[in-house]
């Protein structure tokens, strides 16, 4: 094909006036938020694209109170790797102008994620990691971790199970840093209500599919109370092999959400016991919410991670819009110092509060899954047990040993 | 001619050199870094497929071990990052010696095999012991300054330390290869019995290279954990001496440049494919048995074949 000179320069002319367009689209600051979950791995339900959407359904609720900024959402998959966790977190803050890093479950991409986010002075929300360090030993000025801890689980579900008449425990515990910490407070309240711990199998995370053999062993340890200290596609996983089994002991799932109990099916998960921050099913709120987001979710609703993110990215929108773009763009701890100081308000955990060590405050609920009889429809899996206020459910201020907290 | 490159190698040499100092201005300066590193690393894996012959296949071992030492070192012990990284070679190196001392005693595929073996042994090793923190890797690692004085904590400062790494480690196989060391090492690679036959002791030069090898990769590795701050199991796993094969057969075994243009290609498709997650590996498969049906000798092969000279 032969070009004439009137094309090439038709061409040119139109070429020409596209970075103009991209200027103008560029006068106003973009605020980035990047969430950065399992997108592919065992933990693909309980976060995955669902804290997406959820992080969206903020965005789409602010946009219009947003203060002469737009906001954009991206989206990772950090494989439960903590290498390819930071690289991606370096990358985001260093190169693509992200502002906050929302998500990231599996506690030790979540330390490794921190430790990137405290060097750039960057925001990072965690909602679903578990690790109470984050707000401890590993605590940073610029972090939040909104939705659940090691601590507030343990403190809810090991209590709870050890009261109900479970003394005896077996771990089996997935071997990082969210099973060991979840098996090591679980492990202090057993003990401190007069519970024994009998003995613990860990397996290497992530790739362990055949729990069989961490099975037997709990069976033949003498134990009467099975603490599963694991998550996501994991718990199933030992929940379903255990029943296969024929296992006589009784489940306590340290960590699980609605997804995996929509994964094991009412036949197979009812009577067992969890904690979780938020159900859909809580009351007008949570309802609303879940109307709201489940049409672009059908098959997964919001577990309490999922909430985290909505209610996380709402807050941290709110902060940076009282102490203005371009502040928020300069640092990290400034946008946080923000979201501690005013009150958290939302419709999946009410109200509640961030504490200075980067904590939210808001109650925790004890759940026990239903029997296939008494669920009145599609995901009606919950009803509530016991309910711990907020100023007790989570780890005491002074306990948590954040470098930055005056005692 | 120059310093044992010939001219089109020294020519290819300059446009790598304009290419490492140019880079940082226009890519991601820890993209690069993180290519820098896995060049070197497939460079040590080529000084052992390419010019002896041997195909280990847990190259992984040496490179994820010098990653731990080094960060190791650099965190728990304050050592300053040349120290840092050189602790990451001389375990490297140690490794190399133990695993080489086993390993070259059989060849062709039970020497592969031996070294698969070993290496997942050392996999194991790093997932028990406490000091590399399990799957949770060693974090935090800091950018020490090198000598105690320059500081790191800038990622253009650390980006010429690493480059200065990645070109010591070039030259010295460079310089290993074209060395009468060296000739020994491709007579062996050529015809074993007959470098027996004429008096060398072959057991001790393959040794020996199979622990330069290792130093290097162990180098390297080191290098990378400190750019990162992290030292992690992904280092270690037979994935990551799969990874270092791919590189090197597809930038060229047995070329200089080869295994550098190889981790160029496979890094750069892992950065824009890492948002599809699985097509990674799915991608990376597709490349390599096209590379091993349609051009055998790799990138830089194929072209020095086209321009009859040795790159």
């Amino acid at each position: 094909m032969e070009i004439s000179r009137r094309t090439l320069l038709g061409t040119a002319a139109a070429v020409s006036t596209l970075p103009v367009g991209r200027a103008r689209a560029q006068a106003k600051p973009v605020l980035k938020i990047g969430v950065l979950n399992d997108a592919s791995g065992p933990y693909r339900d309980t976060g995955g694209e669902t804290s997406l959407i959820c992080a969206k359904q903020a965005v789409e609720e602010f946009a219009s109170q947003a203060n002469g900024y737009t906001i954009e959402v991206i989206y990772g998959d950090h494989q439960n790797k903590p290498d390819v966790g930071a690289g991606l977190a370096r990358q985001w803050y260093d190169r693509d102008g992200v502002d906050m890093i929302l998500d990231v479950p599996t506690s030790s991409v979540a330390l490794a994620v921190a430790t990137v986010a405290k060097e750039k002075d960057k925001t990072f929300v965690d909602s679903g990691g578990a690790t109470a360090d984050l707000t401890g030993k590993q605590c940073a000025p610029s972090i939040v971790h909104w939705t659940y801890d090691t601590y507030m689980l343990a403190k809810s579900t090991g209590a709870a199970t050890v009261k109900a008449g479970g003394k005896d425990w077996f771990f089996i515990t997935a071997d990082y840093a969210f099973g060991q910490q979840l098996q090591r407070d679980t492990t202090s309240f057993i003990t401190a209500a007069g519970g024994r711990v009998m003995g613990a199998a860990p397996y290497p995370f992530p790739g362990t599919t055949d729990f069989s053999s961490f099975l037997l062993q709990a069976q033949s340890s003498g134990a009467k109370v099975l603490g599963l200290c694991n998550a996501g596609g994991d718990t199933v996983n030992c929940i379903k092999q255990a029943k296969e089994f024929g296992l006589t002991l009784d489940i306590a799932a340290m960590l699980m959400f609605i997804t995996d109990v929509n994964a094991l099916g009412l036949q197979v998960a009812q009577g067992l016991r969890l904690t979780e921050s938020f159900y859909w099913d809580l009351n007008d709120c949570t309802r609303a919410f879940t109307n709201r987001v489940k049409p672009k979710t059908p098959n997964n609703w919001p577990n309490m991670s999922h909430a985290g993110c909505y209610a996380g990215t709402l807050h941290f929108l709110k902060a940076v819009n009282q102490i203005g773009i371009a502040k928020a763009k300069a640092s990290g701890t400034a946008i946080v110092d923000a979201m501690k100081a005013m009150p958290t308000d939302d419709d999946c955990f009410g109200h509640g509060s961030i504490r200075v060590d980067g904590r939210t405050l808001f109650p925790s609920y004890l759940f026990e899954v239903k029997k296939p009889s008494e669920s009145k429809g599609k995901w009606d899996y919950y009803k509530t047990v016991q309910t711990t206020p907020a100023d007790q459910a989570w780890r005491p201020l002074a306990e948590g040993g954040c470098y930055f907290v005056k005692s | 001619m120059l310093m044992g490159f010939s001219r089109a190698q020294a020519a290819a040499l300059l446009v790598m050199l304009v290419i490492i100092a140019v880079a940082p201005m226009v890519a991601y300066p820890v993209f690069l870094m993180k290519v820098l590193c896995f060049a070197l690393f497939a460079c040590a894996f080529n000084l052992l497929i390419g010019y002896v012959g041997l195909l280990s296949f847990g190259h992984a071992a040496y490179f994820g071990m010098g990653a731990y030492a080094s960060a190791y070192v650099a965190k728990a012990w304050g050592l300053s990052a040349e120290l840092s990284i050189l602790a990451g070679g001389l375990t490297g190196a140690a490794l190399g010696l133990i695993f080489g001392l086993i390993a070259i005693r059989r060849q062709g595929i039970y020497f592969s095999m031996i070294t698969l073996a070993l290496a997942q042994m050392a996999y194991f090793f790093c997932t028990q012991v406490a000091f590399t923190g399990g799957e949770d890797g060693i974090q935090q690692v800091p950018r020490a300054a090198v000598f105690g004085l320059i500081s790191m904590q800038n990622d253009m400062a650390i980006y010429w330390l690493v480059a200065v790494v990645f070109l010591a480690g070039f030259f010295l196989v460079h310089r290993i290869v074209h060395s009468p060391f060296g000739q020994v090492l491709k007579a062996i690679r050529e015809n074993e019995p007959r470098a027996i036959s004429l008096g060398y002791r072959v057991d001790d030069y393959k040794l020996i290279a199979f622990v330069l090898s290792t130093a290097i990769a162990g180098v390297a590795g080191g290098t990378k954990s400190l750019v990162f701050g992290i030292a992690t199991l992904s280092d270690v796993t037979w994935q990551a001496s799969g990874e270092v094969v791919l590189t090197t057969l597809l930038g060229g075994l047995g070329t200089i440049f080869g295994p550098v243009v190889g981790a160029v290609i496979v890094n750069t498709l892992e950065f824009y494919l890492s948002p599809f997650g699985s097509w990674v590996t799915v991608t990376q498969g597709v490349i390599f048995v096209a590379c091993v049906m349609l051009f055998r000798r790799g990138v830089v092969g194929e072209i020095g074949a086209k321009l009859k000279v040795a790159l």
